[in-house]
């Protein structure tokens, strides 16, 4: 396989070091790039892609950051390991469908990945694990002034980076954070909280389903508009917004322990039974029984150094991961299988909850 | 809310209801399971309503206008159909169509962020360029020949610089 070496690495997405924020799981940048006097990948021919894929892939190679790092191109990739780029956030959707002369380079740690040929030439990406949007926004703007040290970005002084569609012109900047919002969801509050969000000109998408219905109670808070205002402006307002869902979060977990505990610690001590002991398991009923034993780290019923498990499992237990470890390719009925399988086997391991824990939070 | 909602796109059923606010305007989008998968509405990489609505509301039947990008070829009608570009030089070519789409879609019109220092470089030797061939044109109308001349071997040398920096 050509993407095992992503499974050899010490990996951000996998293996991060705790978190110290408990409700931001990720932070990411994108910013879309183009290359001057070329036609976009979605209108150029595919001669023109390819010539644009190989420049492009050598420039991006080249950097410091990348040493070590993979450089695929799509023709050369399985479906199934397309699905894996795309479980472990390293390539888009759109990536994985994309006609010949498309490719990404992902860094060795998998915290840097610029795709080609996207919507847009580059499309860079940089990931940690943890509220850290100012860092990332450091470092994805050192990588971005590396590459146009080599590229000749498409600009215009009064519009900002050129990019195939107007709806990312100007900065071309993506800031987003991954937020585990469990204590909203149970106590219905995430509509309310959409529609706040959306007011200050940001979106919110559930990760593994729609709006407030999304299983994981994983949300996907990023800015919607890139022209007009500076990337650390975005990210001030961003991280502002971010700030006061945390704060909402911890507010409705406060709340939910004053009114039942006992009905709280119930539901996370039958989701860690299920998990320890189910046969059968749905991706998404995985999601949600991952998210109540997240709460219950957060909660100090299990320990603290557990909290960066579940967040492997949160990608490992996805199709595409459990067909890869299973080597092979699965109905969805023998996933569900092979995936309970799987999940006994890590919380074998987790060490027992302790429900004791009334004024810990 | 209603159960009657139907996919702003294709009439299914709608299942995805989407509202959001870009710069104090609602727009609410209903899409069926299909075109919410279709349209990346699930997809993890970025999502955004603006951009679907872009698509949504340009409407493919207007008859074809016959602005044309120098560049790539692309029309405005390609335009209509793909919500997509064909190249950087089609924002200039079909300014028109885009600058009143700006302001509904973005904080403001003109950008005040990073700047690529190389673009930059390149822009400020044209700027000079463009500025000591002005000089050169009015030396030469009023017959300041030796004038002119420093002008033609200074414009000499930013074009020497500006070839260094591999201007596409
Ligand atoms: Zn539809
Ligand atoms: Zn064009």
């Amino acid at each position: 396989m050509k993407i095992a070496p992503l499974f050899e690495a010490q990996a951000e997405p996998t293996d991060a070091a705790a978190s110290k924020c408990a409700i931001v799981l990720t932070t990411r940048v994108r910013l879309a790039r183009n290359l001057s006097g070329q036609p976009f990948p979605g209108w150029a021919k595919e001669a023109q892609r390819s010539a644009m894929l190989s420049e492009s892939m050598a420039a991006v190679a080249g950097l410091p950051q990348m040493k070590k790092g993979l450089s695929l191109t799509v023709e050369e990739l399985s479906e199934l390991e397309k699905q894996i780029l795309v479980e472990r956030h390293l390539i888009s959707r759109e990536l994985s469908t994309a006609k010949r002369g498309a490719g990404v380079v992902i860094s060795r740690d998998q915290s840097t990945s610029v795709m080609i040929n996207e919507e847009d030439h580059l499309r860079i990406q940089v990931m940690r694990a943890g509220f850290q949007l100012k860092k990332v926004w450091n470092v994805i703007n050192t990588i971005d002034s590396e590459i146009e040290d080599k590229l000749d970005y498409a600009f215009s002084p009064t519009l900002g980076y050129l990019t195939a569609c107007p709806t990312n012109l100007g900065t071309g900047m993506r800031g987003s954070a991954m937020m585990h919002l469990p204590a909203l969801v149970i106590s219905s509050q995430m509509e309310k909280v959409v529609r706040a969000v959306n007011q200050l000109g940001m979106a919110v998408r559930g990760l593994f389903g729609e709006g407030s219905d999304a299983s994981g109670s994983i949300f996907q808070i990023s800015n919607q508009t890139t022209l007009g205002e500076a990337e650390e402006e975005i990210i001030k307002r961003l991280s502002s917004v971010l700030n006061t869902i945390i704060e909402h979060e911890l507010n409705a977990r406060t709340k939910l322990l004053e009114s039942d505990s006992n009905k709280l610690f119930d539901k996370i001590g039958r989701a860690f039974g299920i998990l320890q002991n189910g046969q059968l398991l749905t991706s998404a009923e995985v999601m949600n029984l991952l998210s109540l034993v997240r709460l219950g780290v957060d909660l100090g019923v299990f320990a603290e150094a557990r909290r960066p498990v579940i967040d492997r499992l949160f990608i490992e237990a996805q199709p595409g991961h459990i067909q890869y470890a299973a080597h092979g390719a699965f109905e969805s009925a023998q996933r569900d299988r092979l995936r309970a399988q799987f999940l006994r086997a890590e919380f074998a391991k987790f060490g027992p909850p302790d429900f004791n824990v009334t004024g810990k939070n | 809310m209603a159960n009657s909602l139907k996919c702003d796109l294709c009439g299914k059923p709608a299942t995805v209801h989407l509202t959001q606010i870009v710069n104090s305007k609602v727009h609410k989008v209903d899409l069926c399971e299909g075109c919410a998968q279709a349209k990346g509405v699930t997809d993890p990489s970025g999502f955004s309503l603006a951009d679907l609505l872009l698509k949504a509301s340009l409407n493919p039947e207007q008859p074809a206008n016959v602005v044309r990008c120098e560049q790539c070829g692309a029309t405005q009608a390609d335009f209509k159909k793909l919500g997509r570009f064909g190249c950087p030089a089609c924002y200039e070519a079909f300014k028109e169509i885009v600058e009143p789409m700006l302001g509904n879609m973005h904080k403001g019109t003109v950008h005040v962020g990073k700047v690529p220092q190389r673009a930059l470089e390149r822009k400020s030797l044209y700027d000079r360029l463009t500025h000591l061939q002005g000089e050169l044109d009015e030396a030469i109308k009023t017959e300041r020949y030796e004038d002119a001349a420093r002008f033609r071997d200074e414009i000499h040398q930013v074009k020497q610089t500006f070839g260094e920096k591999t201007l596409s």
